[in-house]
This record gives structure tokens, C-alpha cells and sequence, in this order.
């Protein structure tokens, strides 16, 4: 029973099921309009972005990195996509959608070189860039707006329109997390990222190029950023320099929520798409059970951090046990 | 007079499965340079671990001046006086000589600040001591080993430590430096200090140490004094075992040369490296830590890149440029560390054990995992592993099997030459049994094989020729009924090739 009991804690995943369940349960009490299915649809849609980001950011993650340019890419390819759109009306949405994801690709492959072939640590590289790609933002848009007016209908429709009922924002994300929940399970090079993030010695004595590796995942964080771009400006029709600022906290807030490991190797895609969601829940619940907004930010730091300290206690805790199995 | 000073008795210390001291007793005496000699394994760093009160012995007692005490902490230690000099110094090297000296135990002034000024002349005097001419203001980093070592040393009499312990402290030393530190040595044991000298050197122990106690496997097998004794006694203790351990050795059927390896060298390391490799043979290779074998290895599987030399394979000569290449030329390389090097541990076995052919295992980069379940499962049961599903985490098994999960992810690449480092090390010897069973039917059905290992017995069990290495060079290459244990250890510390003194 207790070995039960301790398997159980030990599931992250499932843990986070649990808790988002009480939350749900809590809010509920104070505002059962909460759990209505209209509101869940909203919430999920509201995290369907949120969700495509953390997705790439996962894998920088389960390298052993990190990703803090993630808002600018956003930024920088949404402003990019939504000043074609205005000035370009009749280019169709789907070739935007796709320029935008290549503009991403193209910022996020510049992060992958500097990373993979420049040796720079992914902390550092991610903080410059994030600050370059913002100030190619501003350069771009030489300040301006891009605003609601001077979209076309089409483009604002991306994440608007519905399908079967289904907000389109929601139906991407869902196919962005099937993709995603493929790379990552059923290909060589998602195993090879778990590989790389578990034990890079291991990896390389086993042929697994690290600098491949490196370079694909920022690279493929820099392709859901450029669709996260362009989602984004739509949905909130307008193209702003300030786009996502801080975004990239969120995302990787997401994926320490879902139990992704910081130190690489560790983590799930539904773990992350959890922690998103739970992230979601809160944004969403505190307006309605009458918290001032100013808190919400408090709040959502201050359950991050005991998402870390947990996570990281746990980790603690499984290495003794390892350690006193193995120590001679 | 010579008084004792630090008496351990009927130590033991266990870790999960596996007694790395049992019965210990050792007695060190003040004015007296105490040799500890054991092989590599036989618990000297561990019984150092419990001096210094990093490990706390599982039993036993031990007396500082005929009172019994407990160092529950490598403080408490160094307040009673019990000081290590650790092999590979562990210093601060962004900070200064003093602030390395003083580390921990600062001088302070009445108001309590640190009394640079104070502590700074106090480092001056004992460089002076120690005839070092070095200032007290030089950072670590810019410091050579030898330079570095003696800054131990320096801290260990800053501490006033009455009982010195060092760690094989000549084996990054030049000759003259060796030199220097005997000086040290002698002044320190005429100041009447107790120092317990490792080493793995006979020339060393017989030229500064007074008194020795031999280790095997954990257990105290003797001492007596080092200049009533001669160096066939000693070694006759290190490994006087009787090979009472069965070696599952088939016959070997030994065919054509497969690996032909020419003055390999990589500075620093090792160097004019040459020997042969044939189908169905297991190659031993024995040296004591630091003999550059582990290196040797790594080079020909194209971790390290050589800097001269020539691998031959089956006629063709190879560039080793990869790891990568290595594998698809057929060679299989199995870490010493498995923890570190071997085994991905957050990563299932199934997992673990398909990693090195997922291109094989895959097309268009999406893996089948219909073949991936069948490797890992003929390989997996080959191994006999032990595991609730193959979708459990490599950590959690023991560390046998965790030896038997990278074992089974080599030979699943099918390879033609098996290079095992230390294969056996820290599992259990069930474990230990089916690994060595295995390695003789895999060299049965004729593989080459390479097996670098630092337990005697395993060398002399299953190898069928022996490379010997002292210090990057070889210094003897042996047929399996030319060795015996003595030739071998005499060749491994660098006593001609093996000739009996």
C-alpha cells in the first residue's frame, strides 16, 4: 500500500492531474459558472498558444537548455507576418501562416548555431537574442502598430473561425501537440534529444551528435514560436512591439509545472500540456473568484516556485536512494 | 619514542550489497611514515574516508590517544588533528594561497574580522618551512601540481594536524619534486607527526616509509616493518590470493588477427602503444590506475584523437575520427563508468539498449518499434537482465544489472571486437559470474575481445595473452601460462618487463 502510495507521488504527471482537480474543485465553489463547458473551452483555448510554445521549449529543455528568446521570435515573426498582411492584403493566409513559420525557423536556427557550432552556453545565447530579436522588432515596425483595421478579415479569422464547433486556435494546438507527441515518441531524432539531455558522454560514445541535436531543437522552438507569432497578432489583432514579453517565463514555467526536468533528459509532452493547462486554470480563475489582478502575477510566480522546490526536493530524493544503491 | 597516536580497531564498513572493509585494524604512530599498500579496490580510499570522518564505519571504534572518539564529520577530524592530501588536490583555485590555507578555520581579529594581515604572515612562514618559494598572494591556478601539493601540505600543518595522510601524493610529481616532498616527509616525522603514505610504488615505500600494512579486498592481510621486508613479501600479500574463484574460460579457438595497433601515442597519456588483437581471443590489459589504459581504449574508439600511430583493422587503416565510425566498423566499446558514460539512467531499457542503432532501427528517421522490442528483448534475456519491464528506468535497477543493460546495448550492434573497461567493477559476484561466463562464450563464438581490468584474478582467469602498462608505456606482453600474479604486479609498478627482481 505505501509502495503504491509512493509510486503514485512519484508520477508527476498524475500529480498535477490531482491538483488541477482540487483547484477546479475549489473555484467551483466560489463560482460554479466556472466549470461550465463554455468556460473550459475558453480556457483551453486562451492556453492554446501557451501550449504551442512550451511544446518547443520542452525540447531545448530536455537538452539541458533553455530557451529565453521564445517571446521576441514570437514578437519578431508575428509583427513580420502582420506587416505583409497590411501592406500585402491579398498574399492568402495560408502562405502567411507558413512564412511565419519560417521566419521562426530562421531566428531559431541562428540560436541552434550559436549554440551547437559557436559553443555558447543556451542561457546566454537565448538572453541576447531575446533582446535582438525585440530590437529587430522595433527596427521593423519603426515603432509603429500594427492594428485591427489594418488587418484583413482573413487573417484575423486564423484563429477565430471554428470548426465542428472547435475554435481554430484550440484545433492548432491540438495538431501541434500531435505532431509534437510523434516527433518526440516515435522518431530517431526525439530519442536521440532524450538521450543527448540524459547523459551527453553516453550519447557520444554511442555516435548521437550533440551539435545535431542542439541545433534541431532550438530550431524547432524557433518554428512553434514563428506560429505562435502569427496566431498571436491574430487573435488579439494587433502587432505590437511588446508582443509575448515575458513570455518565455511562462513556457518554461509550463514545463517545470508538467515535471521536466531542468538538468535535461526528463520530462513529457503531457506533463507539459498539463502544466499549461494548470497555468491557464489560474489566469482564468483568479478575475473570477474576485481576486484584483494585481495578485495575479504573485500568485502565478509564487505556485512556479513551489512547483520547482518540489520538483527539485523530489529529484533530491530519488538520487540518495540511487546513491545508496550504487556507492562502493 | 614513538606513541600511538590513531588506533582503528575491527573496522567495517558496508554499502548496499558489498562489504568495502571488513576486520580492519590499523595503528598509526607518531614520528613514523605509515606505508598502507593495497591493490586498486582493496578499501584504502575508503578506510582513509573513515580517518577523516567523511564515511562513518559501519563498525568498530576508533581511538585518538587511547580515547575512543567519532568523526562525524571531516571537521571533527581535522580538530582532532587528522588531516588528508587527497590525490587529485581539491583547492579553490580562483582564491590565493593563504585563503586556501585558511579555508575553514580563519583567524580572526577581537571584532571579529578576518584577520588578513595575521594569516598572510602565518602562510609566509610555513612556504618558508616548506622551502617553497611561492607567495602567499599567488593564485592556485597559477600553481603546478607539484606547487599545489605542497600548498596541502602547508594546510595541513596550518591546522597543527598531528596525524598527515596522503594520497598517492608522487603520482603527478617529476622526480625532483618527489625529492623535495621526501625532504618534507622527513622533517614533518622528525617534528614527530604521523604520516600514512599510499602508494603503489615499491621504489617510494622502501625509500621513505618506516612501517606498512597490506589490504585486500577490504580485509587486513598483514604489516610488519618496511626495512625487515622485501618487496616478493609484500606483493605476495598484496595478491597472494589463491584463485579459488572458478573462471567460467572456455577453450579458445584463436584465429586470424583482426586489430593491429602501431606506436600509438597521445601525449600525456600514453604513448608508442603496439599490440595485436585476434578473432576469439580475450586480450587482457592489467596497470594500475593512471596506467593510460582506459585511454588506449578511448582512442581506438575515437573519443580521443591519437597524435601518432596507426589502427589496423582486418587490413584496412583507420582513421578513428568518431565514436560513430568506430561503431559501424564493428567495435563496441563498454565504459569503465557506466553511471557516467555507459547507461542513459532517466531513459528506459528498451531505450537504453536500442540506442546505438536507431538508424539501423529506423526509417525515414520514424522508429519501428516492433524490431526495437525484439532486439531489446533478445538481447535483454540474453543478459539475463533483471527488470520488472523493459519501460523501466535504467536507474532503477541495481548496478549489476545496470552493467548488463549497457552489455546488452553493445552486443545488440552485433560488433566484431568487444573492448570491456573494468567490467565487473562494483557489482555484486553473482552478477560478476554471469558477466565472465558471458564474456568467454562471446570470445567462443568468436569475437575479439579486450578486457582492461585492475582485479588480478579476473586478468589472470579469463585473459588469454596480458598487456601489461606502467605510466602510458607497455612494458610486457604475456602468454596465459607466463603469467603469474608477481611477474605481472612487478611489470605494472614498472619493474623491467617482468623479470623477477
Amino acid at each position: 500500500m505505501n509502495k503504491k502510495m509512493e509510486k503514485i507521488l512519484q508520477n508527476r504527471e498524475l500529480n498535477l492531474v490531482l491538483l488541477t482537480a482540487v483547484l477546479l474543485i475549489a473555484i467551483s465553489f466560489r463560482a460554479p459558472s466556472f466549470l461550465a463547458l463554455k468556460n473550459i473551452e475558453r480556457i483551453i483555448n486562451d492556453t492554446a498558444i501557451l501550449i504551442m510554445v512550451a511544446s518547443g521549449q520542452l525540447l531545448v529543455i530536455l537538452t539541458g537548455g533553455i530557451d529565453l528568446s521564445v517571446g521576441s521570435t514570437i514578437a519578431f515573426s508575428g509583427m513580420a507576418v502582420s506587416m505583409l498582411n497590411q501592406y500585402n492584403p491579398e498574399i492568402p493566409v495560408v502562405l502567411l501562416i507558413f512564412l511565419g513559420i519560417l521566419i521562426g525557423t530562421a531566428l531559431g536556427a541562428f540560436n541552434g548555431a550559436c549554440v551547437a557550432f559557436g559553443k555558447v552556453p543556451p542561457v546566454i545565447t537565448t538572453l541576447g537574442t531575446m533582446s535582438i530579436f525585440r530590437g529587430f522588432t522595433f527596427v521593423l515596425s519603426k515603432g509603429q502598430w500594427v492594428t485591427a483595421h489594418e488587418m484583413t478579415e482573413a487573417y484575423m479569422n486564423i484563429p477565430k473561425g471554428k470548426l465542428l464547433g472547435i475554435p481554430n486556435l484550440t484545433l492548432w494546438a491540438v495538431a501541434v501537440f500531435a505532431v509534437m507527441f510523434y516527433f518526440i515518441r516515435y522518431t530517431r531524432s526525439g530519442r536521440e534529444i532524450y538521450a543527448v539531455g540524459g547523459n551527453k558522454t553516453a550519447a557520444h560514445f554511442v555516435g548521437v551528435s550533440e551539435r545535431k541535436v542542439n541545433f534541431m531543437v532550438f530550431t524547432v522552438a524557433g518554428a512553434l514560436c514563428g506560429l505562435a507569432g502569427v496566431m498571436w497578432t491574430a487573435r488579439y489583432a494587433a502587432a505590437v512591439n511588446e508582443t509575448a514579453t515575458g513570455f518565455e517565463l511562462q513556457t518554461v514555467a509550463a514545463c517545470v509545472l508538467g515535471g521536466v526536468s531542468l538538468a535535461g533528459g526528463a520530462g513529457t509532452l503531457t506533463g507539459v500540456v498539463m502544466g499549461a493547462l494548470f497555468l491557464g486554470i489560474i489566469n482564468n480563475a483568479l478575475p473570477v473568484v474576485n481576486l484584483s489582478p494585481f495578485f495575479q502575477m504573485g500568485i502565478q510566480g509564487f505556485v512556479v516556485l513551489a512547483a520547482i522546490v518540489a520538483n527539485v526536493l523530489m529529484e533530491q530524493r530519488n538520487d540518495r536512494k540511487l546513491l545508496a544503491g550504487r556507492r562502493r | 619514542m614513538k606513541n600511538t597516536v590513531l588506533e582503528l580497531k575491527d573496522i567495517a564498513k558496508y554499502f548496499p550489497g558489498i562489504k568495502a572493509l571488513d576486520k580492519v585494524d590499523f595503528t598509526i604512530r607518531t614520528g613514523e611514515v605509515h606505508a598502507l599498500i593495497g591493490e586498486n579496490g582493496a578499501g584504502k580510499s575508503t578506510l582513509v574516508k573513515i580517518m577523516t570522518g567523511v564515511y562513518q564505519p559501519t563498525k568498530g571504534t576508533i581511538f585518538r590517544n587511547g580515547k575512543s572518539v567519532q568523526f562525524k564529520t571531516s571537521h571533527d577530524a581535522q580538530a582532532a588533528g587528522v588531516v588528508a592530501i587527497h590525490q587529485e588536490a581539491s583547492m579553490f583555485s580562483e582564491l590565493t594561497v593563504t585563503e586556501n590555507i585558511f579555508m575553514g578555520h580563519h583567524l580572526r581579529k577581537k571584532s571579529g574580522m578576518l584577520d588578513w594581515k595575521a594569516m598572510t604572515r602565518h602562510t609566509a612562514e610555513l612556504l618558508d618551512k616548506l622551502e617553497l618559494d611561492i607567495s602567499p598572494d599567488t593564485l592556485i591556478k597559477n600553481l603546478g601540481t607539484a606547487q599545489r601539493h605542497m600548498v596541502e601540505i602547508a594546510k595541513a600543518l596550518s591546522v597543527d594536524a598531528e596525524v598527515v595522510i596522503m594520497d598517492e601524493p608522487t603520482s603527478a610529481l617529476s622526480l625532483k619534486e618527489v625529492e623535495e616532498l621526501y625532504k618534507i616527509i622527513r622533517q614533518l616525522k622528525n617534528d614527530g607527526k604521523a604520516i600514512v603514505f599510499i602508494s603503489h610504488k615499491f621504489d617510494e615505500i622502501f625509500e621513505i616509509c618506516d612501517y606498512f600494512t597490506v589490504f585486500r579486498d577490504g580485509q587486513y592481510i598483514g604489516e610488519g616493518e618496511v626495512p625487515k621486508s622485501s618487496i616478493d613479501e609484500i606483493v605476495r600479500m598484496m595478491v597472494g590470493r589463491s584463485l579459488n574463484q572458478m573462471y567460467p574460460k572456455k577453450d579458445p579457438k584463436i584465429g586470424e588477427s583482426i586489430l593491429d595497433v602501431e606506436g600509438l601515442s597521445l601525449p600525456g597519456y600514453f604513448s608508442d602503444v603496439s599490440f595485436n588483437l585476434h578473432r576469439g581471443e580475450i586480450l587482457g590489459f592489467f596497470g594500475l590506475v593512471g596506467a593510460g589504459r582506459s585511454e588506449v581504449m578511448r582512442t581506438i574508439f575515437g573519443i580521443d584523437k591519437k597524435s601518432a600511430g596507426k589502427i589496423t583493422l582486418k587490413g584496412e587503416v583507420l582513421e578513428m575520427a568518431s565514436p560513430g565510425l568506430a561503431m559501424r566498423k564493428g567495435i563496441a566499446y563498454v565504459p569503465e563508468d557506466r553511471q557516467e558514460q555507459g547507461a542513459i539512467l532517466e531513459m528506459s531499457l528498451s531505450h537504453n539498449i536500442t540506442l546505438p542503432q536507431i538508424n539501423g532501427l529506423s526509417s525515414f528517421g520514424v522508429l519501428n518499434s516492433r524490431k526495437e522490442r525484439g532486439v531489446t528483448e533478445e538481447y535483454g534475456n540474453k543478459m539475463e537482465i533483471k527488470a520488472a519491464s523493459w519501460k523501466v528506468n535504467a536507474n532503477t535497477l541495481s548496478g549489476g544489472n545496470q552493467q548488463k543493460v549497457v552489455l546488452a546495448k553493445w552486443l545488440a550492434t552485433n560488433p566484431q571486437i568487444l573492448i570491456l573497461d573494468e567490467p565487473t567493477k562494483g557489482i555484486d559476484v553473482a552478477t560478476k559470474a554471469a558477466v565472465h561466463e558471458f564474456i568467454s562464450e562471446m570470445a567462443a563464438e568468436g569475437l575479439a575481445v579486450i578486457m582492461v581490468s585492475s582485479e588480478l584474478p579476473e586478468i589472470l582467469g579469463m585473459s588469454d595473452r596480458i598487456v601489461i602498462m606502467h605510466e602510458g608505456k607497455v612494458t610486457a606482453v604475456m602468454n596465459r601460462d607466463e603469467a603469474d600474479s608477481d611477474n605481472i604486479i612487478l611489470a605494472a609498478t614498472g619493474h623491467g618487463r617482468g623479470e623477477k627482481k
